[in-house]
């Protein structure tokens, strides 16, 4: 049993967590809050230290260390359009990290445990899910593989096979607790993340992150109720419980069920996009003739993607927009729920670029404007304004609210090419003889545009 | 029995806590939040460090130091991950100054 003392400074690190969370619904105090979190579990790190005494000290402290220099390292090098990536790798070590405690845990668990046991099977099983299944996420975002769904003839009976010896295993373990079982539960649960993500499709890549996040949580939880450990107890829930509001809130923001993100590739072929682009013919202009259109507009409205970000050109964008509001135009981000590669990553990245978050507008907000907009620029995204969303029943997208930039009087799209979005789609407004295509790197680009508005 | 009941208690509870809190975030912030409510799981670092530390052969030490390695990377990652995209949103006064500084 661990001292009163020991107890109250989990409760109070607990707090810290609860605050924490709370504060992110401010950018004002956002950043003060997650320092109190981390604050929260440097306590927490220093009472197991001093309350439990484990033996084995200088190992212990060594890979302490290691952690922290990958950890810090890592997330100080990353790009900020690398992000996404980076949180489902995070997750996915969390999420391995659960699944061998409660491993370990086994030989201490008892069959007259059954409570215990239970809560030990579903940690290994789920925490192995959430790690294999973080690592396809991983590997998909940072398009070391296709970003399309993948899928082969047998994989839902495979699938379902999986889950049913999962299942099984873990009832075995339940009655019998042995470590070997504990072992093949946690292949298996490996076996069922990597199916489990394979056939998602990038434009949904996001959601199943949450969704993973919000495994590992529940994971974390049920490895407290196994230590008996009330902060891991509590700060699971939490996690889990956001994790699940929050995958809820994005899928609906897709207009989609997260069931039919996780498993509509499998059910039929329907969600496989194109991947490449057809040989009608498109209206190409210069960058003069772009910059003539947006000099006389007097309403113009910017649909920022993530290939702005790539190209590093939210400064040059902003300066053009700075421009463009010193001749009297009048300028505004339209900025769509999941535009990015995670949900409300493009304000990051325009945050990045010191762009005043007022002239940031939600979709919601700004879609009603379209109709009386001039000139709508279209800087790197694609599926967001991809009208196939309304239109077309068999496209991955379909359902998704989409920013209304077909309903302006003109569209520009900066382009590098005319491959496809990250969903893998072909977008109609391409070829709509009320657009013109600007193409070249968003930075190159938006570099000339901004010398030709000058001179307009 | 009790303390199981407890611990049942705790886990309700902290599920209604989470709801309540995470439904008042606004969207622009969403993607802090994940990396954030990330950061907290790493927690799971305090059971690393209890059953590593109880370690009694080579074999449990092992996999219990890899446990920990996750963990931290998974915390202190996580935190300084969500730190630098907080930095991003800053007061619109602090960002003149930067402009023109």
């Amino acid at each position: 049993m661990i001292p009163t003392w020991a107890q109250i400074g989990y409760l109070v690190a607990a707090v810290c967590f609860i605050v924490a969370l709370k504060a992110l619904s401010s950018p004002k105090t956002a950043r003060a809050g997650n320092g109190l979190g981390a604050a929260g579990a440097v306590l927490a790190v220093v009472i197991t230290f001093v309350a439990y005494k484990p033996d084995h000290l200088a190992p212990i402290l060594i890979a302490l260390l290691v952690g922290t220099v990958v950890g810090v390292v890592g997330s100080r090098r990353v790009q900020m359009t690398q992000m996404p990536q980076l949180v489902a790798l995070f997750n996915g070590v969390g999420g391995g990290a659960a699944a061998l405690v409660a491993l370990l845990e086994l030989s201490e668990v008892s069959a007259d445990q059954t409570v215990s046991a239970i809560a030990t099977a579903f940690t290994i099983l789920v925490g192995a899910i959430s790690f294999s299944g973080s690592i396809v996420t991983f590997a998909k975002l940072q398009e070391l593989m296709t970003t399309r769904p993948v899928t082969f003839p047998g994989l839902p009976v495979l699938f379902v096979a999986g889950l049913l010896g999962g299942i099984a295993l873990a009832v075995w373990l339940v009655s019998d607790p042995r470590v070997w079982v504990g072992v093949l539960l946690c292949l298996v649960g490996l076996a069922i993340g990597v199916m489990l993500v394979l056939p998602v499709g990038g434009a949904d890549v996001p959601i199943v992150i949450s969704l993973l996040n919000a495994f590992t949580g529940l994971t974390v939880a049920a490895g407290g109720y196994v230590l008996h450990n009330s902060l891991l107890l509590v700060a699971g829930t939490l996690v889990g419980a956001a994790g699940t509001l929050l995958t809820k809130l994005m899928a609906d923001a897709m207009g989609r069920s997260v069931f039919n993100i996780l498993f509509g590739a499998v059910r039929g072929g329907s969600t496989l996009g194109a991947g490449e682009a057809s040989e009608r013919p498109v209206i190409a202009g210069t960058s003069e003739d772009v910059a003539i259109l947006l000099g006389y507009a007097q309403r113009v409205i910017i649909v920022p993607g993530y290939g702005l970000a790539v190209a590093q050109a939210q400064h040059t964008l902003r300066d053009l927009v700075e421009e463009l509001q010193g001749r009297g135009v009048k300028v505004d981000y339209a900025i769509h729920p999941v535009a990015g590669r995670m949900p409300g990553h493009m304000n990051v990245l325009l945050a990045e670029a010191q762009v005043p978050y007022e002239q940031l507008r939600e979709m919601d907000e700004i879609n009603g404007d379209f109709k009386s907009t001039d000139v709508v620029l279209v800087v790197g995204a694609n599926d967001v304004v991809n009208p196939a969303a309304r239109t077309t029943p068999s496209a991955p997208i379909y359902g998704m609210p989409i920013l209304n930039a077909d309903e302006a009087q003109r569209v520009i799209f900066l382009k590098r090419s005319m491959r496809p979005g990250f969903a893998g789609i072909e977008n109609e407004l391409l070829y709509d003889p009320r657009t013109t295509l600007l193409f070249g790197d968003a930075r190159e680009s938006l570099t000339k545009l901004l010398a030709a508005v000058k001179n307009v | 029995m009790t303390e199981s009941i407890a611990l049942l208690t705790i886990f309700v509870l902290a599920a209604f806590v989470g709801v309540e809190v995470i439904s008042k975030v606004s969207a622009t912030l969403h993607t802090p939040l994940m990396s954030g409510a990330n950061a907290i799981h790493g927690v799971i670092l305090v059971g690393a460090i209890i059953v590593t530390g109880q370690a009694e052969s080579t074999w449990v030490m092992i996999v219990g130091l890899l446990a920990i390695v996750l963990a931290t990377v998974n915390m202190v990652g996580g935190f300084v991950v969500t730190d630098r995209m907080l930095e991003m949103f800053r007061g619109p006064g602090s960002r003149k100054k930067e402009l023109h500084k």
